[in-house]
């Protein structure tokens, strides 16, 4: 019996996320009397790969394979499988982001396991099988009872950071049983803005509304960004709008994001919107409206002129961070 | 050419989420039912223009009871053929899946979209489910799917950027913003909807895998501290000493 997590990279470096689903899957071990094992598929040095250890794995299985530098469902469906078979895993887990939501479902129907998409607690094996997840876009959570003798979950990113421990983990070279006709999805061309923190994986997030009136002002929010080591995202109407890139753009329809950190300025906060961030732990609304909603869903807020604000607050944060 | 939309009943966006019975019930009184928004503004319609620019049947499948004819109606107005209702309850992804699967199976899709998640349960789980049953190749979370032949190309989402991939039909794709442009309906495809076929089916026989045992609301924010926009240091502060995020 094993818990096998599926630790996934990107340019040979593994995710933070799935630093959190390894560090999340070892606990889970803990709880249950057994071990954990990270699976990487595609390249990743030998001081990422044991580097897991640092996170609670105390085996790591790695298939090298040049194919699986990107994401295929079907074949990687095949080599987790394959993988949980060999290390009888008992509970499968994959971080609840883009390639969590390819692929655990297609793990869960092939092992015939129930599956918790979006847990935010450990499982409570008092009565069951019970793990908690967010429901309602965000603005509820449900006990889901796993009944199946396997099961899988993905966890949503940022729920429980990952802190780096000291223990050791063996690297086992993973050479899983595929050929070409399994790649049944041709990746053509990637494109990813390089140098930016993924929104899904930053800690703190600078975003913008129509309030910031136009694309020309967006200087002022990476200013505040670049001061608190933050990304930047924009509200709905601004990524229509073309005023930021698409791959910016938060909320119901864009991405859902679970910062520590979201400053929201000159966003009126609409459900829609709220969806995409209900799950940050602190939120600042800074607004000129101040019957803006945002601000029921605020934890601080400034009503104010954004164009006078921002820069102050800019300064204020170099000014703290000077002193820090 | 043969597509599958798949479409969920999900309460409006803006319903007022509350439980009854001991939180294990949604409380549905006074909420609005709605076609899950992915899957009607994304999936249905990509399917309906695929219709026109290069000719499909398009049928629609919900599993649920009687209470979903109205949102199928819908679906239908808006330019679906045919639709198929499994007469089941179930909020267990893997048993929805088995019965679009399986339904699937009989009638021979080129093409199944769904919705990239539902609304309500944020599951994001039919897709990748339907795929694997069927064993077909998945692409999740799409912007953009574009057909040649029997090749599709297709926008994916990934973290930070997207991915550009190519598939071979059959495919089973999940669908997001981006892939086509909401529709209203007109009183014509209103009427027609009267019409058209809604077949009442019975489940197969699947497990349940998993089950709700309560719903919970989030604790109540302590509510919002209101800070002077003359005294933003004090932001700083509280964000370091109070919130411990900086």
């Amino acid at each position: 019996m094993s818990i096998l997590i599926f630790a996934d990279q990107t340019q040979g470096k593994i995710k933070k996320a799935a630093l959190e689903a390894v560090q999340y899957g070892s606990k889970i071990a803990a709880q249950l009397g057994t071990t954990a094992t990270a699976l990487v598929l595609g390249p990743a040095d030998d001081t990422e790969l044991a580097a897991l250890g640092n996170y609670g794995a105390t085996k790591v299985l790695h298939a090298a394979d040049a194919r699986l530098h990107e994401v295929e469902s079907t074949v990687y469906t095949k080599i987790i499988t394959e993988a949980a078979a060999k290390e009888n895993a008992i509970v499968v887990i994959f971080p609840h982001n883009f390639d969590g939501k390819a692929i655990a479902p297609r793990v869960a129907a092939r092992l015939k396991a129930g599956l918790v998409a979006g847990a935010v607690s450990y499982p409570d094996t008092s009565n069951g099988f019970v793990v908690k997840k967010s429901v309602f876009s965000g603005k509820a959570f449900a006990n889901i009872n796993i009944v199946s003798e396997k099961k899988v979950i993905s966890l949503i990113p940022n729920t429980y950071p990952a802190v780096a421990g000291s223990g050791t983990a063996t690297v086992e070279a993973f050479a899983p049983a595929i050929n070409d006709a399994d790649f049944k999805v041709k990746v053509v061309k990637v494109e990813t803005v390089s140098g930016d923190i993924p929104l899904t994986e930053a800690e703190i997030i600078v975003s913008g509304g129509r309030g910031m009136k136009g694309p020309e002002n967006w200087g002022m929010l990476e200013d505040l960004a670049k001061a608190l080591g933050a990304a930047t995202a924009s509200s709905r109407p601004v990524a229509d709008s073309g005023w930021r890139p698409h791959h910016e753009h938060v909320g119901q329809t864009g991405l859902t994001v679970r910062p520590n950190l979201y400053i929201a300025i000159g966003i009126s906060g609409a459900i829609q919107h709220l969806a995409g961030v209900n799950g940050s732990k602190v939120i600042v609304v800074v607004n000129k409206d101040p019957e803006a909603p945002f601000f029921k869903a605020a934890d601080y807020g400034i009503v104010g002129d954004a164009f006078e604000v921002v820069p102050k607050l800019t300064e204020a944060v170099k000014a703290f961070k000077g002193k820090g | 050419m043969k597509i599958l939309v798949c479409i969920s009943k999900t309460p409006d966006t803006t319903a007022k989420i509350a439980f009854t019975d001991n939180n294990t019930k949604f409380n549905e009184a006074g909420v609005q039912f709605i076609i899950n928004p992915y899957d009607e503004w994304y999936a249905l319609v990509r399917a309906l223009e695929l219709k026109e620019t290069v000719g499909a049947d398009v049928h629609l499948i919900t599993v649920g009871g009687a209470d979903c004819e109205p949102i199928i109606r819908k679906a239908l107005a808006l330019g679906g053929d045919e639709a198929f209702r499994i007469n089941a309850d179930s909020a267990d992804s893997y048993y929805i899946a088995a019965q679009i699967a399986a339904h699937a199976k009989e009638k021979q899709y080129d093409i199944i979209f769904t919705g990239k998640e539902t609304i309500d349960y944020n599951g994001s789980g039919i897709g990748g489910m339907v795929a694997e049953l069927l064993d077909l190749p998945y692409v999740s979370i799409a912007a953009k799917f574009d057909l040649n032949g029997t090749k599709a190309t297709i926008n994916r989402e990934i973290e930070g950027g997207e991915e550009i991939c190519e598939v071979s039909l059959p495919v089973v794709v999940s669908c997001q913003k981006g892939m086509a442009e909401a529709r209203i309906p007109n009183m014509r495809g209103i009427m027609a909807a009267r019409t058209k076929p809604l077949a009442v089916v019975e489940p197969v026989a699947a497990d349940t895998l998993t089950s709700v045992v309560s719903f919970e609301l989030p604790p109540a924010k302590a509510g919002v501290k209101m800070i002077s926009p003359d005294n933003v240091a004090e932001l700083v502060k509280l964000l370091h000493e109070e919130a411990k995020v900086i």
